[in-house]
């Protein structure tokens, strides 16, 4: 770890501006800083800021950057109108990990590609220019949608893939005043820019991220992954999902383990609309979203399964 | 007392001594000081003035250094010393090498290797230092073999030939020729590699992390060219080895150097990183297994190659094919474990080498043969156990295979196992049954261990014998508690300290046995001279609550101790037991698993494997290894993979969240059944190796539980849902009853 200058602050307010990296929860970006990964000058300490309730928003939930993933995961209206939310929250990392983690902190978190994570290779992540030693390499858990020569790594996260199915916002400070990014915008495709994972720009601060009225119907979060806990998702998929009538009427869907960012397609939740479930009508719905999927020997296995995990999950969430 | 092993010790003298301690399921001694934090670990010990180092690996895969840019960072803060040595060690020692591995790290065998030590006054700074060091190379990893594939491969040693496999497979009713494969394990115990060197004039103290006591202290005195005498090596608390600390590695000899130059202490422990990447790894395999039958279900060919890889040099070839020697009949038999040179780190001993995958693939291969014939997998392997050993015509010592297979079938619920594939669903997920046979290969190493009767009456055991968290402390007190009639409260034992006799060490699932004997003996030549001091036969001698008495007399131990203590030295080596008999411990393994139908995710839902292992020392220890047995034959069967880029062989999954061992969540409820039994050729307490059986079949016993639940048969370990799911059924289909 590099020597670095430390400071805390006591509101949020101070963030704003500052050219420090902001330390919340530290879960990843400590364990980058001892590999070297990240070696910011300055390091600032949000913890004391505040930010950490759980507010009713109008019929939604205004959660503060600092509430940590296992107050989240616990929260009664969470699980009670959001439960989505929680079942990925606890999908993910371990109890240790969730009870240091902030909200903000997991969706900044970077991407556990090995190149990545070490200094000695070549990444245009880590190291713009330097070019992409996963595209031969070891990339069994990389992006089959959305990449690109430039990067090939995937967000890892749960809780933003729960997120950008319930539609939920990022809000943030900037030296311009407040402004409101959906969540399915916040993470960033690699194209041109791998080393940029979302659109925080310099001097900004995530301080809430806000969930619209609760979607009725079922809610589940699916992860796939060769051991039951303690992994990142091979693949995942989060959906929202209501039947009427024996026919799907309202559904929202977002995946894991494929792309740069929680991956959204509105032409899967459109095929599904009006439909009677059928594994016809699953296969159909996988067709639209593996269209433009492309494996990287490694990883071609995900795009069988993508194609089998969205069938279990839309099989789950329709049968009687 | 002759102290080879030549007749096998039919009196079972621990039967006798009616004292109820050996075999109980006492806890461990070390237990609550480990959980306490009282119990250090080798990087634990707080020396005065000690100086920390990092190890610098390299950057290259093959080739040699052309220079360091040491100047740069011995200006940074706290630096006092870059080292790239001669004498520092570019492999660790193999298991039992009792002589310096490969030395200076100016030459580069495979990427990672470490090739400088950097010492600071903090860990800080010296890591600081060690990521900061530039070093310019002579680049030959253009050069290096990294396709395991694609190497020239040779026979590690003469292959096992008996009679013509190629008729004998073309005139069999039933046969499987299929070719497997495994990926690299790593070892990855708990405490990390590292070691304190202390210097006092020519003599060294190295506090380390180690199995294996009297050979490290060689390993290491050869190293630095100094006579053994010179070297105190303190080990009494290792957390975990699985064979990675059979030999010195890297931080030992580094750690030595340092503390010459700098007249200091100078601690080096290796990052988890730098364990995963330096110290040693299984072998991935490529095995293919011929098996051929008769109608009736009776092996005619067996045959077993295996194709392995180790660094040029390495003399250490996975044993893949050891139990196949000697586990089941057929007449016509081709054995070979086939080398090749590859450019990745050292292969070597980890936990149960050779059956761990050895016995993974000829179980499932046997899975297969009794799918073909049409028989339940218990009835073909019972048709084919020899009586005598197949090529040599030994005697088995004992075998409890037989009754490991009923009764752990028996208690598991073996019959309710449907004889076909996709027969039982449970919501998404496919259920299905499988077992397997455990053996692994028993084996005395030579051991000595001094026993004192303090004029009190207490009892102290010292050995260098190791406790890697296996029960050494506990099964040695029990040992001499059961024979001289002392309670375990007035026990104490001595363990880890090269001052003391010379243990076997930690390793090949022999610590207890051989160990054990050697305390046994000295107890027993304690008993001979108390049966003197009360004039009768020793045989007559019973010693219990501090009283001696036999053939009508009685004294209290202490009066006849008069005062001074009695101390004898036990001491065992193997001899013609080892040569007249097939030595092996048995057993049986059960598994229910569910595959995901969807996704071809394995979950297994319980597990059951029954054992024989000759006397059970300590009936908790016993359990606790054959448990965290089978949780290792979990990872291996479903997720545990040593992952190398392709381009310079350099392990990129070197860590506990890349390299994925089972987490709680993965291990179901797992049921153990120690079988009764005595095995006097190995052993005169009648016990043999328990600590790596446990592994020895597991991942067989969950490949065919795989297939019975959705009638894919995965030929590649680990079994992760890639593999398994171009060949799943359909998810939808109904269901066949």
């Amino acid at each position: 770890m590099r020597a670095f200058d430390y400071a805390r602050a006591t509101e949020a307010a101070e963030a704003v501006g500052s050219d420090a990296r902001l330390l919340a929860g530290g879960t990843n970006l400590l364990d980058l800083m001892k590999l070297e990964v990240e070696t910011p000058a300055r390091v600032l300490d949000i913890n004391r800021t505040g930010l950490d309730r759980i507010e009713a928003d109008g019929e939604g939930l205004r959660i503060g950057a600092l509430v940590s993933n296992s107050a989240c995961a616990a929260d009664a209206r969470v699980r009670a109108d959001w439960p989505l939310l929680a079942q990925a929250i606890l999908a993910g990392a371990s109890p240790q990990l969730r009870n240091k983690a902030t909200m903000a902190g997991n969706l900044c978190q970077r991407t556990r590609c090995q190149y990545f994570m070490r200094t000695d290779t070549r990444c245009n992540k880590r190291e713009p220019g330097s070019g992409c030693d996963a595209l031969e390499g070891v990339n069994r858990n990389h992006a089959i949608l959305g990449a690109s020569e430039a990067c090939i790594a995937t967000y890892p996260g749960d809780m933003a893939v729960a997120l950008a199915a319930l539609d939920a916002w990022v809000e943030i400070d900037s030296p311009s005043g407040r402004r409101s990014v959906a969540l399915r915008e916040f993470h960033r495709l690699p194209n041109g820019i791998a080393h940029r994972d979302n659109v925080l720009e310099p001097g900004e601060i995530i301080t809430a991220i806000t969930l619209p009225a609760p979607v009725r119907g079922r809610q589940i979060y699916r992860k796939v992954r060769e051991r039951s806990s303690y992994a990142f998702a091979l693949v995942s998929v989060a959906l929202v999902l209501r039947m009427d009538a024996g026919r799907i009427a309202a559904a929202q869907l977002a995946f894991g383990g494929l792309a740069h960012k929680p991956w959204t397609d509105s032409r899967v939740a459109e095929a599904l609309l009006g439909q009677k479930p059928s594994p016809a009508l699953f296969d159909k719905a996988a067709d639209l979203l593996l269209s433009g999927a492309q494996g990287q020997g490694e990883n071609d296995f995900k795009i069988p399964l993508a194609r089998r995990t969205l069938a279990a999950v839309l099989h789950d969430a329709t049968k009687e | 007392m002759l102290t080879t092993y030549d007749t096998p010790d039919q009196r079972n003298l621990l039967d006798r001594t009616g004292q109820g301690i050996i075999g109980a399921p006492l806890d461990r001694p070390d237990g609550p000081l480990k959980v306490a934090g009282q119990a250090p670990y080798a990087a634990e010990y707080d020396l005065v003035g000690c100086a920390e180092g990092v190890l610098v690996g390299a950057a290259i895969s093959k080739g040699s250094i052309a220079a360091i840019h040491r100047d740069e960072v011995l200006a940074m803060p706290g630096v006092l010393l870059v080292l790239s040595d001669k004498a520092m060690l570019r492999r660790p020692a193999q298991g039992g090498a009792a002589q310096a591995p490969a030395q200076d790290v100016r030459q580069i065998d495979y990427h990672g290797q470490p090739v400088a030590l950097v010492v600071a006054e903090t860990f800080e700074q010296a890591t600081a230092a060690a990521k900061a060091l530039r070093i310019d190379y002579d680049d030959q990893s253009g050069s290096g073999r990294f396709d395991p594939d694609a190497l020239d491969f040779a026979p590690g040693e003469e292959p096992t030939v008996l009679g013509d496999i190629d008729e004998a497979m073309s005139k069999a009713a039933h046969r499987v020729d299929e070719t497997y494969r495994t990926e690299g394990h790593a070892s990855a115990a708990m405490e990390p590699h590292a070691a304190i060197a202390q210097w006092d004039g020519d003599d060294l103290t190295l506090w380390g992390s180690l199995q294996m006591v009297a050979p490290n202290v060689k390993e290491l005195a050869d190293s630095l060219r100094i006579p053994d005498a010179r070297v105190r090596i303190v080990a009494p608390y290792v957390g975990g080895g699985f064979g990675s600390k059979l030999g010195i590695s890297h931080e030992g000899v580094a750690a030595a150097l340092a503390a010459l130059e700098l007249q200091r202490p100078v601690r080096v422990t290796l990052s988890r990183q730098q364990v995963f990447e330096t110290v040693n790894r299984r072998s991935e395999t490529r095995q293919r297994v011929r098996l051929g039958a008769d109608a009736g279900g009776r092996l005619l060919a067996l045959g077993h190659e295996a194709w392995i890889s180790n660094l040029p040099a390495e003399d250490f070839a996975e044993p893949v094919t050891q139990a196949t020697q000697f586990l089941y009949g057929g007449d016509n038999r081709y054995l070979a474990v086939l080398k090749g040179e590859i450019t990745r780190l050292t292969a070597g001993s980890v936990r149960a080498p050779g059956e761990a995958v050895g016995m993974q693939v000829l179980e499932s291969v046997m899975d297969e043969l009794a799918h073909k014939i049409g028989i339940d997998p218990i009835e073909l392997r019972k048709r084919n156990l020899p009586a005598r050993l197949p090529g040599q015509d030994l005697p088995y010592s004992s075998r409890k295979l037989f009754e490991a297979m009923d009764e752990g079938g028996a208690a598991f619920g073996w019959s309710k196992r449907k004889p076909k594939p996709c027969m039982t669903r449970d919501g998404e997920w496919w259920v299905g049954m499988g077992m397997a046979s455990a053996a692994r290969v028993n084996m005395m190493q030579p051991a000595s261990a001094q026993v004192r009767l303090e004029a009190d009456g207490r009892v102290i055991v010292e050995t260098d014998q190791t406790d890697i968290g296996t029960g050494s402390y506990a099964i040695l007190g029990q040992i001499a508690g059961e024979m001289l009639g002392c309670p375990m409260d007035r026990v104490e034992v001595r363990l880890g300290d090269s001052r003391f006799p010379a243990g076997a060490g930690s390793g090949g699932s022999w610590a207890a046995s051989s160990t054990g004997s050697a305390v046994f003996r000295a107890c027993e030549s304690i008993r001979i001279e108390l049966a003197g001091r009360l004039r009768i036969d020793s045989e007559a001698l019973e010693l219990s609550g501090g009283i001696a008495r036999g053939a009508g007399k009685e004294a209290p131990v202490t009066r006849l101790l008069a005062g001074a203590p009695l101390e004898r030295i036990g001491r065992i080596k193997p001899g013609k037991t080892a040569d007249n008999y097939a030595q092996a411990s048995y057993g049986a393994f059960f598994c229910e698993a569910g595959v995901n139908a969807f996704t071809g995710e394995v979950r297994v839902r319980r597990m059951l494997g029954a054992f024989g292992f000759g006397r059970v020392l300590n009936a908790k220890t016993a359990r606790s290894q054959c448990l965290g047995g089978m949780v290792w034959g979990i990872g291996g069967a479903l997720s545990e993979e040593l992952q190398f880029d392709p381009r310079d062989g350099r392990l990129m999954n070197h860590d506990l969240a890349e390299y994925h061992i089972p987490v709680n969540r993965d291990v179901p409820p797992i049921e153990v059944l120690l079988l009764e039994e005595r095995d006097a050729a190995a052993s005169p307490i009648q016990a043999k190796g328990a600590g790596e059986l446990g592994i020895c079949g597991t991942g067989g016993a969950i490949a065919n539980a795989i297939f019975n639940a959705c009638g894919v048969r995965p030929r590649h370990f680990p079994i992760t849902p890639d593999k398994l799911l171009a060949q799943l059924p359909d998810p939808f289909a109904e269901i066949a009853s």
